[in-house]
């Protein structure tokens, strides 16, 4: 069985996060998009805190029988996994997108300096 | 037949040292021909060379790679409206008197993408040190495999393309180490491929990109985007029939 101090402590840790990431995007240094995962890994993790027998059933189908809470560190990482794996996916598109940029910019320049000569 | 407008791509990263060679050299061999350096953010003088060698230069903001900026100058050849382009490298290794010899097959309508190789002639000069070598064979054996056609030479930046080439290119080009990758592309996108022989020079001036954790980089990036390129879908240019 879980004990309660573990309950206790997840559900605050939870409830930590969710109110972090709902300041961060009410004061818009957060977009929603990317706190939509963050919010998911906050109310699984409280769930699984506040619904102890829940737990102890999941421990039981994965096998975890000495320690029930070592299943709220499995979920909790497989929740960062997922949020680095697409912050990996975003920052792989800003790369391009920032690539695509800079060689528009060149294309312009060179196009403006060809109709437009600088002053020399 | 292609007989049309010739573009010059020369991507240079810091080669104020050899660049306004390679431009005179260029503009030697077709002095009809338009010089487009890539300067990918240099901190030396190297894009005021070029110029001053009569060079149109493209300044990136910020340095992206040798792929980003060779892929600026398909780019440039495509909204241009260019026939033909040929991709040199700016340290001066590439011999602009063989341009001719890439073009052929291309003035000719055989070939949408040709490659300057080392190594279609055996007895060719050029013998790279062995781990180099090895790496070159290797690359050269799998994207044979995975594009169903034998590639003697797929690190080499001596190429010459035609429209379809240049089209394809503007939009799928990988940004770093992109030459191995970029046959691929091209074999799996149905251009025609040929190969020509070409000797390569030492570097004029500056110093070579590759060290020994980058190489580890460069197999390692290679090798995965070989495997990833193999699984996509490219859409097919039927090229032959136009």
């Amino acid at each position: 069985m879980t004990p309660i101090r573990a309950s206790v402590a997840g559900a605050i840790a939870s409830i930590i996060l969710i109110l972090v990431v709902v300041e961060l995007v009410r004061g818009r240094r957060l977009k929603e998009r990317y706190a939509l995962l963050w919010l998911a890994t906050g109310v699984v993790l409280l769930v699984l805190s506040i619904w102890r027998e829940g737990l102890n059933t999941i421990a039981g189908w994965l096998g975890v029988t000495s320690y029930p809470p070592a299943v709220l560190f499995a979920v909790a990482t497989l929740f960062i996994f997922l949020v680095l794996l697409h912050y990996s996916t975003v920052i792989s598109r800003l790369t391009d997108e920032n690539v695509d940029l800079a060689q528009r910019i060149a294309l312009l320049e060179e196009k403006l300096s060809r109709e437009r000569p600088p002053e020399g | 037949m292609t007989d049309g407008r010739l573009v010059a791509i020369v991507p240079a990263w810091n080669e104020e040292g050899a660049i306004g060679r390679v431009v005179d050299e260029i503009r030697a061999f077709d002095a009809g021909a338009t010089v487009v350096v890539v300067d990918d953010a240099s901190t030396d003088g190297t894009p005021s060379v070029a110029e001053a060698h009569g060079a149109t230069v493209l300044r990136l903001l910020f340095n992206v790679g040798i792929g980003g900026a060779v892929q600026t100058g398909f780019r440039y050849a495509r909204d241009d409206g260019y026939d033909v382009a040929v991709r040199l490298d700016g340290d001066g290794q590439h011999d602009a008197s063989e341009i001719g010899k890439l073009l052929a097959p291309i003035r000719a309508g055989t070939a949408d993408l040709v490659i300057g190789s080392r190594f279609v002639d055996p007895a060719g000069g050029y013998r790279p040190p062995f781990a180099r070598r090895m790496g070159i064979r290797v690359f050269a054996r799998l994207v044979s495999l995975l594009g169903g056609q034998k590639v003697t030479d797929t690190t080499s930046g001596f190429v010459a393309l035609n429209r379809a080439g240049i089209e394809l290119f503007a939009t799928e080009y990988p940004h770093d180490y992109p030459e191995v990758e970029a046959t691929l592309v091209a074999l799996r996108s149905g251009l025609r491929l040929a190969q020509v022989q070409v000797e390569m020079r030492e570097r004029q001036a500056g110093t070579s990109s590759i060290t020994f954790v980058r190489s580890l980089y460069y197999i390692v990036k290679v090798m995965l985007a070989l495997l990833v390129a193999s699984l996509r879908r490219y859409p097919r240019l039927e090229t032959a029939r136009r």
